[in-house]
């Protein structure tokens, strides 16, 4: 195919785009610092997310990294450390749309804000090492465009700086993601103590029994040390996904957050955690061998932490008052949903139930981030936070509100929404899971318990701005065009994903292949 | 390609009116109405298919297209007629143009909103009636939920909060049931299907082997049943029937009358629509085991909901339980699984549908003018609206099964299909549920008495006139529709016994 006339690192292509962009928008910020020509800034960062979608779906259409008729299994491994295969195109065109939503969505947001070309060029750093966290199969690399994911990420969280919130916000996500990360950095050299390697593919020789480990011991006595080291891999990356344990910072984060860097966060940056968590465990720690020398399978842990994921953010979201902070908890419930994507694994499949992980979250990218778009709305009619101020908003912006309601039923699974399908199809996967292990009907069940209580508080909401009465003194709704066009899109692609599910099934059972099996 | 030019009108209708100004939403949104209903009668008028659309009859209008394929079943867009569905297909069409004209006068509030949902429900009843495949069937069917949940939450009564939100919780649950009642279906029928196609899971459960799979430790006959008795709850909360009602007063009363016409016209007929599709189709076995059950809670709904007619003083809340009770006349056609019997209650569920619309319009038109419905409120209303209470009366006519009135074929059909039905006690249920005729003459004769014979009185200050031409014309074409269908059944109920037969020869065999 003529796609492989192009240098093999063009591969890279969606990434490199995000990252050329930021660097322009960089340059500009330095040529003329105290510019807010919105126009072009916003301009730039659309253009440029929008590029990196378009190849990413080029690339994914043109069957880039699918198996190759010769029989290889056409991945290409473009530079030491990233490789890109369907897995990694998948996930960089969640990240490439979710970015170029908020993006759009901001220039409305960030009217009258000083640090214009900072925040555009934050937003799409931190997007290009969420594009490269899909492409990373080293602990090294991966640690890297985690880190270029994370460090614009706090800086964004705390951008409003005259506001409390927003800056008590960016101290406690940087703090609990310092923690994180030195955690999970002493994950990465246990795991290197006892394989001696770095990549993914070499400690998984190593824990297979292929090769000797680099300290030359027999890697059975480093069990317990590799063991260790998986579990601190598990603290970093449950940190990046908003999971139980590390999930305590999300609800502060992205309350004092900008509403936009709150959908970025909750949606792309989630996307990316789940992403690397795939890879890794998939790839390095194969669940056929990884048991006998560790003493356990991961998957008990995934099982655990999905369920207590789920439930908590559940129960947590269905008790708030502010409307951000149940959003916030709902994401963490969220991510409990697509943990059972690496908790329905067996040795020799799982493909369907990954897959279906890996459709969640290309849909939850479209609902979530409306979601939280339609909150920067109110944010921007300057209207409230908690459901009771929300309170009739139909009235007076009933298409907005109409496409609210959507992501609301979409988040609690009901069809003819987007998130019916992949929950369904996520629940299919546990069901066929249950039939290796018993406690996967336990992750099933706790599935649809949740389902069935996240509709009780994505309803109330849907309640008060649909049929409890508008207060009596509220002034006219204004219609910033950027917020209602990333909000029309994200509601638009919310369903139109229904029809088109044929090929979203495709693309992820193909993305899931790629790792699984 | 008709079928889904007919849902499209109906959905690019909804977004269109959704957007529109206030003032022309109304209107806009009739004339957009009169497309789907037009096309629906041009289907009926050159329909051509015969035999039933699950049992290998032939479609007429069918469409299929492959959409998911995962792991080893596959999703369709796959829809298409038959005699059964085709009548409640042109139901729904003219209904909701009816509904939409008689909305012009009471909605006076959010009339893009509200004519746009009207719009997208209808499309979405099309689709329930037209989809066979499940997944497409099941988005249509939890689709009709949200805007109908919105139709009573916005614009409803004083209690219209807790009515919406009974309404949404009651049948949400129910479609879980349901829902994973129909998937533990195909997981037990293993290998011998390989999509959610309706016909190919009936044509398994039928003519194959039914339920081989033993699944989570069930037993495959034990599977089966609970499946039937799951998905008959499910379904039951819908039509509904007594001991799941509750719902359906709080929903009628609170909801605008538009919203009432369709609930009671034609949502209502989802229920029992599903349970002839799938419970009374695909299980010809446990039909027969649990005829006594169903039959005793067919009798129950019929007599109980009369009784508690009976009690009432609020019109709509009469008319609304009087619905129960004409819903249990359709389970009992159901259950004698007789061609006259399930026959009879296809044909029931479309006079129905015309009678109940007519009746929540008359009543609506009265409160219009006196913001009351309290038969105790008011006193010889005939003298004051003599058109909107003469239409009243003749749909009450209607409703106690007046000869030469489709409730009057309905009923006939019914009674005559029960008591020729197999199982034990045939004829003494049949006859207790013949008992419902009275109490309906009853409660129906005992509010007009009250309300608008005698000397007028109103306790309301309102000043009374005649209701303007356009309240008045859709209930002339109902009642147009329901003296059609009484004098010449045979309308439909050809093409209604037609695509019931397999069923039946389906259950002997």
């Amino acid at each position: 195919m003529a796609i492989y006339e192009l240098p093999e690192w063009t591969a890279l292509g969606p990434a490199l785009i995000l990252a050329v962009t930021a660097l322009a928008l960089f340059a500009f910020d330095s040529i003329s610092p105290r510019s807010t020509n919105r126009q072009l800034l916003a301009g730039t960062a659309v253009a440029g997310s929008l590029t990196s979608l378009g190849v990413a779906v080029w690339f994914t259409v043109a069957g880039v990294g699918t198996p190759t008729a010769d029989g290889g299994n056409g991945v290409i491994d473009p530079t030491h450390g990233f490789v890109v295969d369907q897995l990694a195109l998948y996930f960089m065109i969640i990240v490439a749309v979710v970015t170029a939503l908020i993006v759009v969505a901001s220039y409305d947001y960030l009217v009258d804000h000083a640090y214009q070309a900072e925040y555009y060029s934050l937003v799409i750093l931190a997007a290009t090492g969420m594009s490269l966290m899909a492409a990373a199969d080293s602990l090294v690399t991966i640690l890297i465009a985690l880190e270029l994911a994370s460090l614009p990420s706090y800086a964004l969280v705390a951008i409003l700086k005259d506001n409390r919130g927003s800056v008590e916000a960016g101290l406690k996500y940087f703090l609990i993601g310092s923690l994180s990360s030195a955690i999970f950095i002493y994950g990465i050299s246990l795991v290197y103590g006892a394989t001696g390697h770095l990549e993914l593919a070499a400690i998984a020789e190593v824990v297979s029994g292929e090769t000797e480990a680099g300290s030359g011991h027999d890697i059975t006595e480093m069990g317990g040390l590799l063991g260790l080291g998986i579990l601190m891999l598990i603290g970093g990356f449950a940190f990046k996904t908003a999971s139980v344990p590390f999930h305590f910072w999300a609800p502060e984060a992205y309350e004092g957050a900008p509403a936009p860097i709150s959908a970025f966060l909750s949606s792309a940056s989630k996307a990316a955690g789940f992403v690397v968590l795939f890879r890794v465990f998939t790839e390095a720690f194969p669940l056929g061998e990884i048991g006998a020398v560790i003493g356990f399978d991961w998957t008990v842990a995934f099982i655990v932490l999905a369920i207590v994921t789920m439930t908590l953010g559940n129960f947590a979201a269905a008790t708030q008052d502010s409307v951000k902070r149940m959003l916030a908890y709902s994401s963490i419930g969220h991510a409990g949903y697509a943990l059972i994507g690496l908790a329905g694994l067996t040795a020799d499949g799982g493909e369907l139930v990954m897959g279906a992980a890996m459709m969640h979250l290309l849909v939850y990218g479209f609902m979530n981030t409306g979601a939280f778009l339609f909150v920067a709305l109110a944010e921007h009619w300057g209207v409230g936070r908690t459901f009771e101020d929300y309170n009739g908003l139909a009235a007076q912006a009933p298409v907005a509100c109409a496409a609210m309601a959507v992501f609301m039923f979409s988040l609690a699974g009901i069809p003819p929404f987007g998130g019916f399908f992949s929950k369904y199809f996520l629940f299919v996967g546990a069901l066929e899971a249950a039939t290796a292990s018993t406690a996967m009907l336990v992750v099933a069940a706790v599935l649809v318990i949740n389902s069935a209580l996240s509709l009780y508080y994505y309803s109330r909401l849907v309640k008060a701005i649909w049929i409890e009465d508008p207060p009596a003194t509220r002034d006219r709704l204004a219609q910033p065009t950027g917020l209602y066009a990333a909000i029309i899109v994200a509601a638009v692609m919310t369903i139109v994903i229904l029809p088109g599910f044929g090929p979203v099934v495709d693309a992820a059972l193909d993305a899931a292949g790629a790792v699984v099996g | 390609m008709m079928i889904e030019a007919l849902i499209a009108v109906a959905l690019i209708g909804a977004l269109v009116t959704f957007v529109a100004p206030n003032r022309v939403a109304g209107k806009l949104a009739f004339a957009i109405s009169l497309v789907p209903a037009a096309i629906s009668l041009w289907l009926f008028a050159t329909f051509d298919g015969s035999g039933n659309a699950l049992l290998e009859g032939t479609l007429a209008f069918e469409s299929q297209y492959e959409w998911i394929q995962l792991g080893e079943y596959s999703i369709s867009w796959f829809v298409g007629l038959d005699g059964i569905s085709l009548p409640l297909v042109v139901l729904t069409t003219v209904l909701t143009s009816l509904a939409i004209m008689s909305s012009w006068t009471p909605i006076d509030e959010r009339e893009s909103q509200f004519y746009g949902l009207v719009l997208f429900i209808e499309a979405n009843l099309i689709g329930v009636f037209v989809a066979l495949d499940f997944f497409l069937w099941f988005i249509f069917w939890e689709a009709v939920l949200i805007p109908m949940y919105l139709l009573i939450g916005v614009w409803g009564g004083p209690r219209r909060k807790y009515a919406a939100i009974k309404f949404f919780v009651y049948t949400n649950v129910a479609s879980l049931l349901m829902f994973g009642a129909f998937i533990a279906l195909v997981f037990g029928l293993g290998d011998a299907v390989t999509s959610f196609a309706l016909p190919e899971v009936a044509d398994a459960m039928v003519n194959g082997e039914g339920i081989q799979q033993t699944l989570f430790g069930l037993e495959p006959t034990t599977l089966a049943s609970l499946v039937f008795v799951a998905m008959f709850i499910g379904f039951a909360v819908k039509v509904p029937v007594v001991p799941f009602h509750t719902w359906l007063p709080d929903a009628h009363v609170e909801a605008p009358t538009p919203a009432s016409v369709l609930l009671a016209g034609v949502l209502l007929k989802m229920g029992t629509y599903a349970l002839l599709r799938f419970n009374f189709t695909m299980f010809p076995e446990q039909v027969e085991t649990y005829a006594i059950p169903i039959a005793a809670i067919a009798v129950i709904s019929v007599i109980y909901g009369a009784m508690l007619a009976l009690a009432q003083t609020d019109l709509k809340r009469i008319v609304a339980y009087s619905s129960v009770s004409s819903m249990g006349y359709v389970i009992l056609g159901l259950i004698a699984y007789t061609q006259f019997g399930v026959g009879g209650a296809t044909f029931q569920m479309v006079s129905h549908g015309l009678i109940s619309g007519l009746m929540f319009m008359a009543v609506g038109v009265i409160y219009n003018a006196t913001h009351t419905r309290l038969v105790t409120d008011m006193s010889g209303m005939a003298d004051r609206m003599p058109v909107a209470v003469g239409i009243l009366i003749a749909g009450a006519f209607g409703y106690m099964g007046l000869p030469l009135m489709s409730g009057f074929a309905a009923e006939y059909f019914i009674f005559f299909g029960a008591f020729g039905a197999d199982f034990d006690y045939a004829p003494i249920f049949t006859g207790l549920a013949m008992f419902g005729i009275v109490l309906v003459a009853g409660y129906l004769l005992f509010a007009l008495q009250r309300a608008v014979f005698g000397p007028y009185s109103l306790e309301t200050d309102y000043e009374v006139s005649r209701a303007p031409l356009h309240d008045l014309a859709p209930m002339f074409v109902l009642l147009g529709l329901i003296i059609a269908l009484g004098v010449a059944p045979d309308l439909i109920f050809d093409m209604i016994t037609d695509a019931v037969d397999p069923i039946l020869e389906g259950g002997d065999s």
